[in-house]
């Protein structure tokens, strides 16, 4: 019974979050902050990750390639289709769910708990919107950007990895990264890295948004939201597989 | 003037606010004060709008509030100013930006405009000069007069108070009072402050309304207050055996 309520209440919230701005100016200059915030302060994490991520999955793929009947390039080939169609949107996405999912139910929980929230209501200000709208914009516009990012620094890894370790050649690992390409997989990776931006932001807010009590709530809401968008990331990603891939 | 027409509040099974009647004129400070947990802040609450009503009505002016929609609401909205008990400053807005903040939001100022009325808040506070700290860097005290210049900014009709002297030592809370009391003769404003202070009750007090079981028990002035035979308020206010002493004193 209360998931339903509390599905109910986050449809509520989004109904409101996208309501007009009563000052456009003011929300564009918040979304550039929050793309700084949520977008640009993640790129260190995201580069380390995306690196190690490629590595550790062309020198597994390497390993595994007992038989001499499948050929090198294959190593370049399943790195970056894992990379591409998986690691990247998605294994990234629950990273930033951790780091970008905890902040946001943190900032707006301390908010809600320090009156911030009800000051902004007193002034008629549409505090749903407000907050979390930006934060949307913010994420759905620059999550791709950082996906992309980080499919690049994968195939980096990976090459670094198998090519100066010796298992696999420099024309090899390009060739297999050049095999069989589709520009869908692509299409479909951001259609993903949108969808997640967006399932990332507003849970996490939706926790924050509706924290009550103290700072131990905060933290309460803040490890609900990252559990919940990691939960929502996974299934939205079983249906969006099934409907774009398949 | 705001008036509160028999409000009715409940949390499931808890009736907090019983068919809650009062009046609260412009122009003057108006305390509402009762012990905790009797439903100062759910009446705060609901006249502003924060909690919704069961039933009756709050009425701004003749305005209806409790029947208005959000967008109707948003403009009365404009008209109040609210000094919260913590301050409820914005921690990543300097002192400057979070009062020119409803100027931001709400009028076509210009930038300069808009600082030129922050500073004048921020004197009418007696804070000139601080306009690029930040909530964190500034005391108990100053965050509270950096609210009231935030609530000030868009020249409110209606200023409510939630608790404004709570965690401030007995000198600054004096200065936040007295500061309360000229905002609200100097701009005739309807001002409506919340609190269990007592020195509050003496120093501001133009019209006192005393909840008790969240109902309205006794309203009147504080000169009455210092005199009357109800129990409960005799019970709230003249708590400690200094005040009884100084309430013997007085009447004498």
């Amino acid at each position: 019974m209360n998931y339903i309520v509390n599905i109910g209440k986050y449809f509520q919230m989004l109904g409101q979050v996208f309501s007009k701005p009563e000052r456009f100016k003011v929300y564009y200059t918040r979304t550039m902050n929050e793309i700084v915030t949520i977008g640009v302060n993640s790129l260190a994490i995201v580069a380390i990750l995306s690196v190690f991520m490629g590595a550790v999955i062309a020198l597994q793929t390497a390993s595994n390639m007992d038989s001499p009947l499948l050929p090198k390039y294959t190593i370049g080939y399943i790195t970056r289709s894992s990379t591409i169609l998986e690691f990247s949107p998605t294994i990234i996405s629950l990273i930033l769910a951790g780091k970008v999912g905890s902040n946001i139910a943190s900032e707006i929980g301390t908010m809600r708990v320090t009156e911030q929230i009800d000051a902004l209501e007193i002034m008629g200000v549409n505090s749903r919107s407000f907050l979390i709208l930006p934060k949307i914009v913010a994420a759905m516009s620059f999550f791709p950007f950082l996906i992309i990012i980080s499919m690049g620094l994968s195939l980096l890894g990976g090459y670094a990895s198998v090519v100066y370790s010796g298992l696999s050649s420099h024309e090899e690992f390009v060739f297999g990264i050049r095999s069989f390409f589709k520009t869908s997989d692509i299409v479909y990776a951001l259609v993903k890295t949108v969808c997640f931006a967006f399932i990332i932001v507003s849970v996490s807010s939706y926790f924050g948004y509706f924290t009550k009590g103290g700072a131990l709530d905060v933290g309460k809401s803040s490890t609900q939201a990252v559990v919940w968008s990691s939960i929502v990331i996974l299934l939205a990603n079983f249906v969006l597989t099934q409907l774009i891939l398949l | 003037m705001i008036e509160v027409k028999n409000v009715n509040k409940s949390f499931g099974e808890n009736h907090v606010l019983h068919d809650f009647n009062a009046k609260f004129e412009a122009g003057q400070v108006n305390l509402i004060i009762g012990q905790s947990g009797q439903g100062k802040s759910v009446l705060a609450k609901c006249i502003v709008g924060l909690l919704e009503v069961d039933s009756g009505s709050v009425l701004y002016d003749g305005r209806d509030f409790s029947q208005m929609n959000r967008k109707e609401r948003k403009e009365i909205r404009k008209e109040i100013g609210m000094l919260f008990q913590g301050s409820a400053l914005f921690d990543s807005l300097t002192v400057e930006e979070n009062i020119m903040f409803p100027l931001k939001m709400f009028t076509k100022q210009s930038k300069k405009e808009m600082q030129k009325r922050a500073d004048f808040c921020l004197e009418r506070v007696n804070l000139s000069g601080r306009n690029k700290l930040l909530p964190a860097e500034c005391s108990g005290g100053m965050k509270k007069r950096i609210a009231i210049a935030r609530a000030i900014s868009m020249n409110p009709k209606y200023l409510f108070c939630d608790e404004p002297n709570s965690g401030l030592d007995p000198s600054t809370s004096i200065v936040i009072d007295n500061l309360i009391k000229e905002i609200t003769y100097e701009y005739d404003i309807n001002t409506v402050v919340i609190t269990h202070d007592m020195n509050s009750v003496i120093e501001v007090g133009d019209h006192i309304v005393f909840i008790h079981t969240g109902r309205n028990w006794w309203s009147g002035t504080k000169e009455e207050i210092i005199k009357t035979d109800n129990k409960e308020i005799n019970d709230f206010v003249y708590a400690s055996s200094f005040m009884k002493e100084l309430k013997e004193k007085l009447i004498s």
